[in-house]
């Protein structure tokens, strides 16, 4: 089958290991795998912000560019929440009533995990990452979207990788688009929790599905030297024999 | 325009989007009648222990033994409240009883106890219910005395809330009981022990 | 005049003073972690959750949408049950009704059951002014009267104090309005309450008229009900002669059955338990069983406009459990002063801005954006309300608001954003300089996070408040899209 794949305009421009190792992941799997040459971004930090006119022109430039793929697949809940339950908003807004319709026969979207475990159905992908992980269940991928245990049990079948829980893992880590910069001092205040909890688990390695929340969590780890490296999700399981225990240590982190 | 006209001509200018030709009716709402379902001997235990959990003390006895189970459950209480329409049948030896017929707020916080029976008992949230009919007193009287001790016969149980609001009048007032008077407000701790009556104790018959 | 939240900060100016209060934090982290275990424990218990959940959000909207039908009603119910009706368009109407019922009994005090609608209104300060005491006779709201405090919550509002902090306020303050405290007093919970007990019990004894709200508000029957724990509003609701009860129009519900959905979610979503200590229906007046006088006042003051707002009309169907609060991460680190407002938390940020209007005031203006929106609210909420929606709703109310005055910094970021990022070819040329000026910083010894990657520390404004605390990866020197048409494309 044959999925546009979005990387997702952070990805793109700051993280592209995570949205290579979509591709390398897909692949492994037997998915012929595009990417979309028009999109750019879903709209969401301007609808998140209140910016719905800014919104419409991204949206149409989404809509051009996903139409006629079987299938969407973005590594991110975050987006891919905005993608399912916010166009529709955004296009009403433009008053244009092509564009509502546009929105309503775009192609499915789904967030990476939805498609390996739902789509694909598989959850041992064939990875091993011979490291300690824990990991963050972001807001958007557990509450908007429900990925459920989906990434859990991703993660858990990949060979060699060491699970540990993360307390108070269904807390928000305080990134929040806008929020972590409109509200530094909450948003910081929050995070600061989180990566006190992640050092809590001992774990090396702390894994998400959304790059947005690991920059805000990372950042702050980083700064601590608390020695804990962050790295989203496809990126473990893009992992294997040979590559996980030497590339992954200097490659693709954050 | 009076305040009246002013705030339903709002009500109305907000609800534009509503179509004038949908009713109540329309809006349509889920949800699950009361059960008709028999209690079983589990319930009546499921109730006990549910009164308990609020730290109220429940004791159960069979008819005969009411008024001898009554007796030392009022040791502490020189002077007993009853409500003047309690069954005669319920005014257990001991303390001097005073009936209220609409006795003076501060007579009420002069007794130590107050003797009631009650409207029903729900099982899942281990609630009493009175209604202020025959036997449980106005209002007050179950509130300002500090001992509170409530007969509830175990046919008097239902299920649930959903159970217990349908058999209950509209008409009258009614006051929920679960355990004795308690607070969460220092900490969100729970401790027993403010306005109402500190100690509640349910007397469960049958 | 007591405390005041006229000319609150912003949020993010009050925040950043609440975060940096130690013991705030931690009476707030431990409050709210307590209540939240609670809640989850006893709504575990209940396997239909989630169908109360929908028969409390439907049974609010059914209600709302036919809210003028259901006020008629319930006005024709209390007024055969013996209770006068009044109307306020507003809070001055509102507090001038009950101020002119007290006069005419001659009373120069009234016993006040916890209301959050009559904090809203400010009815304290209006009876105040007409010399007329209003004790508070809830144990929190005790503790913020007689500390000349402000609300923090809508269940709790004296969750930012802690035992302590009780303790002394009432060895201060108690002797100053009425019984004083025991001087031996110490900070154990049950003693606080017992002293509470004994310094309220000559005020309801004594009180001719009472005020109170109402949770609910039956429009077939004329029952009110008001769900409490401590006994102090059966005292207020029982004792006085003279009963007046404020009730916002957003509380209504059309029938008595109704009241079961209602009765089941609200003790468990509020303070966790299966059943609150003391429920009190009632309906008008009963012979010789309390109040002989009763008064209802249906209060509009803000809610026909959140009414009017099609997106927002659901935050009506708000039940004050405060689940919203006890869970949202923000609330529990900037604690409820923070909102400048009676209603805090996810709640208080989308109801203020609705029942006060946006675009006028910078600190409502700033509330819908005082969320991570993680949704959690939403997931607590029993009656459905998604209140991440709302909030961004709001945003772009704030925004619309603004659009045509001079344009703020965030305006042109977003603007210059939309522009470049609607064109794949103008993102690619925007990416590729950042690149290049990546490329530039990477020659000055950066620093490696964990995993090697380059990155920033600290940078000066506007770039502050992002690498305060955080660092800032370096953009890499080849984007995903260069590298997806370079080799990705033809990879295997």
């Amino acid at each position: 089958m044959t999925v546009g794949l979005l990387p997702t305009c952070l990805n793109d421009a700051l993280f592209p290991e995570a949205a290579k190792a979509v591709v390398h992941l897909l692949r492994r799997l037997g998915v012929v795998v595009d990417v979309p040459g028009r999109q750019t971004c879903c709209g969401q930090p301007m609808i998140n912000s209140g910016y719905l006119d800014e919104a419409v022109p991204l949206l149409r430039n989404h809509l051009a560019a996903v139409a006629g793929y079987e299938a969407i697949v973005v590594p991110s809940g975050s987006c891919a929440g905005s993608i399912r339950h916010q166009h529709r908003l955004v296009a009403q807004r433009s008053g244009d009533p092509a564009l509502v319709r546009a929105v309503e026969q775009a192609p499915p979207v789904h967030d990476l995990s939805e498609f390996l475990v739902d789509v694909l159905d598989v959850v041992d992908v064939g990875a091993y990452f011979p490291h300690s992980v824990t990991y963050h269940p972001t807001c958007h991928s557990l509450r908007v979207l429900g990925v459920g245990d989906r990434p859990t049990r991703l993660l858990q079948a990949v060979r060699g990788l060491r699970w540990t829980d993360l307390p108070a893992a269904e807390e928000c880590c305080g990134f929040g688009g806008t929020f972590a910069v409109k509200n530094p001092d909450t948003s910081i205040a929050m995070g600061s929790d989180k990566a006190r909890h992640v050092q809590e688990t001992g774990a090396e390695v702390l894994v998400a599905g959304d790059s947005s929340c690991l920059m805000h969590i990372g950042g702050l780890l980083g700064r601590q030297r608390a020695g804990v490296r962050v790295m989203h999700l496809a990126e473990v399981l893009a992992s294997t024999e040979g590559l996980a225990s030497t590339e992954g240590r200097a490659g693709p982190a954050r | 325009m009076t305040a009246r006209d002013v705030v339903l001509a709002r009500v109305r200018r907000a609800l534009r989007d509503v179509p004038p030709e949908e009713t109540p009716a329309d809006v349509e709402v889920v949800r699950s009648g009361p059960s008709t379902a028999p209690l079983t001997p589990g319930h009546v235990e499921l109730f006990a222990e549910r009164v308990a959990q609020y730290r109220a003390r429940v004791v159960r006895c069979v008819p005969d033994d009411l008024v001898a189970t009554l007796v030392p459950l009022l040791e502490d209480v020189s002077t007993l409240l009853v409500p003047f329409d309690l069954p005669r049948g319920l005014r257990p030896a001991g303390p001097r009883h005073i009936e209220d017929r609409q006795l003076p707020t501060g007579e009420l916080d002069a007794v130590d106890g107050v003797l009631t029976t009650a409207r029903l008992g729900i099982v899942e949230t281990g609630t009493i219910v009175l209604d202020h009919g025959p036997g449980q007193g106005r209002r007050a009287a179950t509130l300002v005395p500090d001992i509170h001790v409530c007969v509830l016969w175990a046919d008097q149980l239902v299920a649930g809330v959903p159970e217990a609001i349908v058999n209950l009048d509209p008409t009258r007032p009614h006051t929920w009981i679960s355990g004795p008077s308690a607070t969460s407000d220092i900490e969100l701790e729970r401790v027993e022990g403010v306005h109402g009556p500190r100690t509640l104790r349910v007397v469960l018959v049958g | 005049m007591s405390a005041t939240f006229v000319g609150m900060p912003t949020f993010p100016v009050a925040a950043g003073t609440a975060l940096a209060d130690s013991q705030l934090r931690r009476n707030l982290a431990h409050a709210t972690s307590t209540i939240r275990t609670k809640r989850a424990e006893v709504v575990r218990e209940v396997d239909a959750w989630e169908q109360l959940r929908v028969a409390g959000a439907t049974l609010k909207d059914r209600t709302l949408r036919h809210l003028d039908v259901y006020l008629e009603q319930l006005e024709t119910a209390l007024t055969a049950a013996g209770a006068t009706v009044h109307w306020a368009r507003d809070a001055d109407e509102a507090n001038r009704i009950v101020v002119d019922i007290a006069r005419l009994h001659g009373t120069d005090e009234v016993v006040k059951v916890k209301s959050m609608t009559t904090a809203e209104i400010g009815l304290n300060d209006a009876l105040e002014a007409a010399g007329i005491h209003a004790w508070e006779t809830d144990l929190a709201e005790l503790i913020v009267q007689l500390g000349d405090d402000l609300p923090s919550h809508i269940l709790v509002p004296a969750i930012h104090r802690n035992r302590a902090e009780i303790r002394e306020i009432f060895l201060r303050e108690m002797e100053r309005v009425g019984r004083p405290a025991p001087a031996d007093l110490t900070d154990a919970p049950l003693e606080l309450a017992a002293a509470a007990r004994d310094h309220l019990r000559e005020k309801f004894l004594r009180a001719r008229v009472a005020v109170s709200g109402a949770n609910f508000a039956v429009a077939e029957t004329g029952t009110l009900a008001v769900v409490e724990s401590e006994g102090n509003g059966r005292m207020c609701l029982t004792l006085p002669e003279v009963l007046i009860s404020i009730v916002g129009i957003e509380k209504l519900l059309p029938t008595w059955a109704d009241l079961d959905v209602f009765l089941q979610t609200l003790p468990r979503s509020s303070t966790g338990e299966r059943m609150n200590p003391y429920t009190s229906l009632w309906s008008g007046v009963t012979p010789g069983d309390g109040p002989q006088q009763v008064h209802v006042v249906l209060l509009d003051n803000g809610r026909t406009d959140v009414l009017a707002d099609t997106v927002g009309r659901q935050a009506l169907r708000c039940i004050r459990c405060s689940a919203c609060l006890n869970i949202c991460p923000v609330y529990e680190r900037t604690g409820g002063h923070s909102y400048g407002s009676v209603y805090p938390g996810p709640i208080g940020a989308i109801l203020n801005p609705m029942m006060r209007g946006v675009g006028q005031d910078a600190q409502l203006d700033a509330l819908p954006y005082a969320s991570s929106l993680c949704g959690a609210c939403f997931d607590v909420c029993p009656v459905r309300i998604d209140i991440p929606e709302v909030l961004v709703h709001l945003r772009t109310k704030v925004v619309d608001a603004h659009r045509g005055r001079r344009p703020t910094p965030q305006d042109l970021v977003m603007r210059a954003a939309s522009w470049t990022l609607a064109s794949s070819a103008r993102t690619a040329r925007s990416t590729r300089l950042a690149g290049l000026a990546a490329r530039v910083l990477s020659r000055r010894g950066l620093r490696s996070a964990p995993g090697g990657r380059r990155v920033l520390g600290a940078l000066p404004r506007p770039a502050a408040g992002w690498s305060g605390a955080r660092d800032v990866p370096l953009p890499p020197a080849e984007s995903f899209r260069s590298w997806w048409s370079r080799a990705g494309r033809d990879a295997r």
